[in-house]
């Protein structure tokens, strides 16, 4: 990719213990298919356990953010223990304190309140994607 | 006497970019919720890589069955790599299609024809279960 066309490669947890790793896998989705699709583009994070070059060679060149359900961080932690180029890191733990009314439910199924704290980090996520892109295009 | 194990560890890809991920994933969740919860345990696979020994002796401690949403196998591999050989391994795309399911396209929000894969896959991976928990 050239500069022109990079984009901000999305990971999240998807852990399968908890809702809040429902939720950051509802994040990636909001943040990749409605908030910014041109310019970002979500990745399965387990590829990164099989040390998978495409993955590798896209988190070396592009810009990353990782969207974590606990603070394990195993998001963050697997993209930098891969050499990630520049990553912005986040957990859905932090907007469900900022937005407290909204309760995460389910893990299979998460509940309209855990959607709608998604739809709510996505659009604050969008800012950042934003940024990044502008650093990438000025350290070109 | 016979050592059997008690639990089976279920470890499924949950990849985010691929229909079949989101399967293993819903599949995952009702085998540990509905179809054999005192029968079954799950780790995240990303805590392999975060975690630490405890983690990583997950494979040590119960006989796997890996989950996997396509080809690429990262459950099934990932686990080999950092915990331990798994018992059994799984692939979303071939059970459906030897189940003569076509292949899912959503990533969220399943509808109906989603679910009945995801009843299927889980299916079987209980059976799965059953075949590991009988022979010990």
């Amino acid at each position: 990719m050239d500069k022109t066309d990079k984009k901000v490669a999305v990971f999240a947890c998807s852990g399968i213990g908890k809702p809040l790793g429902s939720v950051a896998r509802e994040i990636g989705y909001e943040l990749t298919e409605r908030v910014r699709p041109d310019k970002t583009v979500l990745t399965c994070l387990a590829l990164l356990v099989i040390n998978d070059p495409d993955t590798r060679k896209l988190i070396t060149d592009n810009p990353v953010i990782a969207i974590d359900g606990c603070v394990k961080d195993c998001a963050k932690k697997s993209l930098e223990a891969n050499g990630a180029k520049l990553v912005r890191a986040c957990q859905s733990i932090e907007f469900f304190k900022k937005h407290n009314d909204l309760k995460p439910e389910g893990i299979a199924e998460l509940n309209e309140a855990g959607k709608k704290l998604a739809a709510l980090a996505a659009d604050e996520l969008a800012g950042v994607v934003d940024e990044l892109l502008a650093e990438e295009a000025k350290n070109d | 006497m016979t050592d059997k194990p008690g639990k089976v560890g279920i470890i499924s890809c949950s990849g985010e970019a691929i229909p079949g991920g989101t399967l293993s994933r819903v599949a995952c969740r009702k085998v540990l919720e509905d179809l054999r919860p005192h029968q079954s345990v799950t780790i995240c696979l990303p805590l392999f890589i975060a975690g630490g020994e405890e983690e990583r002796m997950f494979a040590d401690l119960f006989p796997t069955i890996t989950v996997d949403g396509c080809e690429k196998r990262c459950a099934a591999l990932g686990t080999e790599r950092l915990s331990g050989k798994p018992t059994k391994t799984l692939i979303v795309t071939e059970m459906l299609k030897e189940k003569g399911i076509p292949p899912t396209t959503k990533l969220r929000n399943l509808g109906p024809e989603e679910k009945a894969a995801a009843q299927a896959v889980a299916e079987e991976i209980a059976a799965a279960i059953d075949e590991i928990l009988a022979t010990g």
